[in-house]
């Protein structure tokens, strides 16, 4: 069951019942799901939990959604000890978290779940949202196993290859012609016309909680304790709040003891608002024109950034900004050392990590947890030029040691 | 009539600007402040518009035309 009492705004702190709206009728701030934890304090264990599906939904108790979960498998994803990558980068208790295995290929699965169980209690037959890959991909998906109408908003001059992953689900895919700013509007306007559940906006408050799930399992997979560092991409800033809120819940509910866990943003310097605003210190994030190829953090005005940067202040994290070559790097160096291919968006918190532990701003004994969010091959063009080409040869034994001595230097040892 | 929530934000040079005061002169629009955040080298307001659509659109447009941005109070939508 759910114990979510009702919304609340996060700026003047006006109450209003659990509705699909996500806006403060008095200041226009954002709304958040409120939950009576001490009802939850009486209810919840480790071991009610533990017993709960592999999936997100062994945290329903935690969630604000009462109705069968529109669920196709997401959460639950593997931490994984990355013991070659800690040992290139000096870290003795580094983990990963890899969403990279979500039913979709993201961690977007996770908000959509929750999204789409929500949007059927309310008894919305739509599901709609604005998005130029992953997000689209999970909409597209759950709509489906949901039985929901699918609408999908994509700029006409979108990839064919970004479309696939969406259209093979079957949705209305609505191509919008004009700047990125002018779908961002039409969407807005869309939402306040017609009775869909677009997903972050109507229902973003019940959408937005999803994320807690990684936080809460990070916790759980380390035997129920908090890590001491978490590297979180950062786009509109949600994903990164609720990990925090996620971790600071369980230790409210009495599930962790509370160490508080240094939070650290990672963007690509292509877009990155929030770190700018951290560097300035200053809380005012300034718009900005995303150019960069990390395309699923490519959030030039966050909606979430105001909150990200104060879980930036009060767990004394930091906030990196890294290059489009770190990306690829970064890529490169999870995929070679721990046989992990992330998109881009792992690409920019490998390559985060890696710049931390090279200033020394990371204590080597520290359980950090570093959070792959999306799969590689959503993103291959991102790495494609920046791969050895196969070695080519004949169909002979001399041709073969040859051109592998070329390589690598050096020739295979010979059996027997 | 139609009603329509924004952020404008301003860059330094309009900070001194009546932007908002010319925008419901020009246009038949009622605008209507919720908060905002202005400094002496940057601000932002979150405010209502109400107006008949077209009307509202229009005067968007020039606010956009004199330098401002204008984003949906959700921030940006179109997510990857």
């Amino acid at each position: 069951m759910s114990f979510a009492k009702n919304l609340r705004c996060r700026e003047c702190g006006r109450l209003y019942s659990l509705d699909p709206i996500y806006v403060c009728e008095f200041c226009f701030g954002p709304l958040e799901v409120m939950y009576d934890y001490e009802a939850l304090r009486r209810h919840i264990s480790r071991r009610r939990i533990e017993q709960g599906p592999l999936t997100i939904w062994r945290y329903a108790d935690l969630l604000p959604a009462e109705g069968e979960p529109v669920d196709i498998g997401a959460g639950f994803t593997p931490l994984l000890e990355a013991r070659n990558l800690g040992r290139a980068l000096g870290l003795r208790h580094l983990y990963l978290k890899n969403d990279c295995v979500n039913p979709t290929w993201s961690f977007k699965d996770r908000v959509v779940s929750v999204a789409a169980t929500k949007s059927r209690e309310f008894g919305f037959d739509t599901l709609a949202c604005a998005s130029t890959g992953n997000l689209a991909n999970s909409v597209a998906a759950h709509a489906a196993r949901a039985g929901l109408r699918a609408l999908v908003f994509v700029p006409a001059d979108l990839e064919a290859a970004k479309i696939l992953g969406s259209a093979i689900y079957g949705p209305v895919l609505v191509a919008v012609r004009g700047s990125y700013d002018d779908v961002n509007r039409l969407c807005s306007e869309l939402a306040e016309k017609y009775r869909w559940a677009f997903v972050n906006i109507n229902v973003r408050p019940y959408y937005a909680e999803g994320s807690k799930t990684l936080g809460y399992e990070v916790c759980e997979q380390l035997g129920w304790r908090a890590p001491d560092h978490c590297i979180v991409p950062a786009a509109s800033g949600s994903l990164f709040t609720k990990i925090y809120k996620g971790i600071k819940e369980l230790a409210w509910l009495g599930l962790i003891e509370w160490r508080k866990p240094r939070m650290t943003a990672a963007q690509a310097l292509g877009c990155s608002p929030i770190v700018e605003a951290w560097d300035r210190g200053s809380f005012d994030i300034r718009p900005q024109r995303p150019n960069t190829i990390a395309k699923s953090l490519a959030i030039g005005n966050p909606a979430d950034g105001y909150y990200a940067l104060k879980v930036l202040a009060e767990t004394d994290g930091y906030g990196v900004a890294v290059t489009d070559e770190e990306v690829v790097e970064g890529i490169k160096l999870l995929a070679e050392t721990e046989g992990v291919f992330a998109e881009t968006a792992g690409g920019v918190v490998v390559a985060a990590l890696r710049r931390l532990a090279r200033e020394g701003r990371i204590d080597p004994d520290e359980t950090v947890v570093a959070f792959i969010t999306g799969a590689g091959l959503k993103t291959a063009e991102a790495v494609q030029d920046a791969l050895a080409e196969p070695v080519l040869v004949d169909p002979t034994i001399a041709s073969f040691e040859e051109a592998i001595a070329r390589r690598q230097g050096a020739l295979p040892t010979a059996r027997g | 009539m139609a009603k329509q929530r924004v952020k404008f934000t301003f860059p330094p040079h309009l900070i001194q600007e009546p932007i908002i005061w010319r925008l419901g002169r020009q246009f038949d629009l009622v605008t209507n402040i919720r908060r905002a955040d202005v400094t002496e080298d940057r601000g932002w307001v979150i405010l209502e518009l109400e107006g008949e659509m077209e009307e509202i659109e229009r005067g968007i447009r020039w606010v956009q035309e004199q330098g401002v941005r204008v984003d949906p109070v959700p921030g940006d939508i179109v997510e990857g």
